[in-house]
């Protein structure tokens, strides 16, 4: 059986998507001349400051152009539905980020991504663009603590490119802004939770099957498989496995400040969202952990995908300004 | 055996595509069940641009290089995600392969199969065993070569291509992912073939059709 979409042709769903977006913003967003699926922040770029570059597939709205603005990412490379950009659209993205002093490619971590911005990259390098490039890998499911480097990038990209943005828009250096932003990564760790599946608007069919009173723990945001599945369990045991993980790795001391993250896949309500948040504060307040900001909502979804993420990042000084520092994008504000 | 030319390349590439449109279900069935489900799509996707991108061009005009070439720019902006850099890249170093030469014979087509297979590797910087599209690729070309070199003709080269892209796509069913999304699963990932090894037997098997 089909899913129900509201859309007009399979194949155009991207195409069609960016028009809206485009006609909803345009005094925050434009398409580049030749490429449209290089989006560019109208007023971010400029000259001495290290360009942000950030991309990847679609259906995850608002990630990846939603963050795309002042004082966050500089322009967006926009791949099909679940699939990297090709390297062309990102390299219009970096001329259009180059303001002379760098440019850094940040994305999630997926192989088909890192072959196509490592083009790129390569390619801006002939124009005599220099680019560096910071993965995302924030998803603690995907891999082992040990192997932090082959985790995948999922919701906690919201945090990471807001604290990499923050630091690019404050004219700090190549080297200060490559270092914030993997220290932003280091400091960030999410947890997600799968319950229904989504699907793909050429196919339109279930792209993972799921019994009705199961539910997925650790599922990637493309409804790739996770690390466990069992029965599905209340808010509170759901938020409590995924807090169990996440403060066993980021290793808070009392006292210590963290930003907070709870995201909805795509269909999961808000009613639920912040049933678990409740349950997130209930928890950080038991280990003497203070939440600086909280988050609530659609940030990286999986198309109509059912389920949640929670997202920790482990402030310091550094990072708290970062988070708090004014930025204005077209579904993301903040100051 | 007649050489091989620009329209000859033409007609495989339409071949696959062909073939591809055939078996998207079947890849996406098989991508859904260790990754995303696209992979179908995807490949379908940038055959048919490869397709779309060779029509106009006046063959006889056309060097095998350009036709290669023109194929690879066309599938990788048409599709991104990873069959898109690892196809193009194979066809560029295709391309590379058989420049300056207007006719392929048969030991020109065997280079360039092996250059392909060599750059989806180089591309992906994936080992054999590691479940991914080289464990059908790379047997594929050492196939076609070592059958070259004994003397065979193109055809029998390709068949045993065909036939060793076949033992190594089956094959991926008893790995575990070591590259890709699906690297993430584990030991979840055992049982189930690997949707890009699977595509690489029909782009093969296309080649086969085509070329013998």
């Amino acid at each position: 059986m089909q899913t129900k979409k509201i859309i007009n042709d399979g194949n155009r769903t991207v195409d069609e998507m960016l028009e809206g977006i485009l006609a909803a913003h345009p005094g925050r967003l434009k398409s580049m001349e030749g490429s449209p699926r290089s989006i560019v922040a109208r007023d971010g770029p400029r000259q001495g400051k290290v360009g942000l570059v950030i991309g990847g597939g679609s259906g995850h709205e608002p990630t990846f152009l939603g963050f795309v603005g002042k004082g966050l990412a500089d322009a967006a490379a926009i791949g099909n539905v679940f699939a990297s950009p090709p390297p062309d659209p990102i390299l219009e993205c970096a001329k259009a980020a180059s303001g002379g002093a760098g440019v850094l490619f940040m994305y999630g971590n997926y192989a088909g991504d890192v072959m196509n911005f490592d083009m790129a990259a390569e390619m801006a390098a002939m124009d005599e663009i220099e680019v560096r490039t910071v993965l995302t890998t924030d998803d603690v499911a995907s891999a082992p603590r040990d192997q932090r480097q082959k985790r995948r990038g999922v919701a906690g990209n919201f945090f990471i490119f807001k604290a990499a943005g923050a630091a690019c828009e404050r004219m700090l250096s190549f080297d200060e802004c490559e270092r914030i932003a993997r220290k932003a990564n280091d400091h960030t760790f999410t947890m997600g939770v799968a319950l229904s599946p989504c699907s793909l608007p050429q196919t339109r069919r279930p792209n993972f099957e799921i019994g009705p009173d199961e539910m997925e723990i650790g599922m990637g945001i493309h409804g790739e498989p996770g690390i466990a599945r069992g029965k599905l369990k209340t808010a509170d045991e759901i938020t409590d496995e995924m807090l169990d993980k996440i403060v066993d790795e980021m290793a808070p001391a009392r006292g210590d400040k963290v930003a907070v993250l709870v995201n909805s896949l795509g269909s999961t309500p808000l009613m639920e969202l912040y049933i678990m948040n409740r349950r997130v504060k209930q928890r950080l307040d038991d280990i003497g952990v203070s939440v600086h900001a909280t988050w609530v909502g659609n940030y990286c979804t999986s198309l109509e995908m059912a389920g949640a993420s929670v997202t920790l990042m482990h402030l310091d000084a550094e990072l708290q300004t970062m988070l708090d520092y004014p930025c204005d994008c077209a579904m993301f504000r903040a100051g | 055996m007649t050489s091989i030319d620009a329209a000859d390349l033409k007609r495989m590439f339409d071949a696959i595509a062909v073939a591809i449109e055939a078996d998207k279900d079947r890849l996406c069935q098989l991508d859904g069940v260790i990754g995303d489900a696209d992979h179908g799509i995807a490949m379908a996707l940038g055959f048919g641009a490869v397709r779309d991108a060779l029509a106009p061009l006046e063959l006889t005009a056309t060097e095998p290089t350009a036709l290669l070439n023109t194929a690879a720019k066309s599938f990788l902006n048409a599709v991104g995600a990873s069959s898109g850099p690892l196809y193009a890249t194979a066809f560029m170093r295709g391309a590379a392969a058989v420049k300056g030469k207007a006719a392929l014979e048969g030991a020109d087509v065997v280079g360039l199969f092996q250059a392909m297979a060599q750059g989806i590797q180089d591309r992906g910087k994936a080992e054999i065993g590691e479940k991914t599209m080289v464990d059908a690729w790379l047997p594929a070309a050492q196939a076609a070569a070592a059958a070259h070199a004994a003397g065979k003709t193109l055809s029998e080269s390709l068949a045993a291509a065909l036939e060793a892209a076949e033992r190594g796509a089956e094959a991926t069913k008893d790995m575990i992912a070591a590259k890709g999304r699906s690297s993430r699963l584990g030991e979840r990932s055992l049982g189930h073939i690997d949707p890009g090894a699977a595509s690489a037997v029909t782009v093969i098997g296309a080649m086969r059709k085509s070329l013998a």
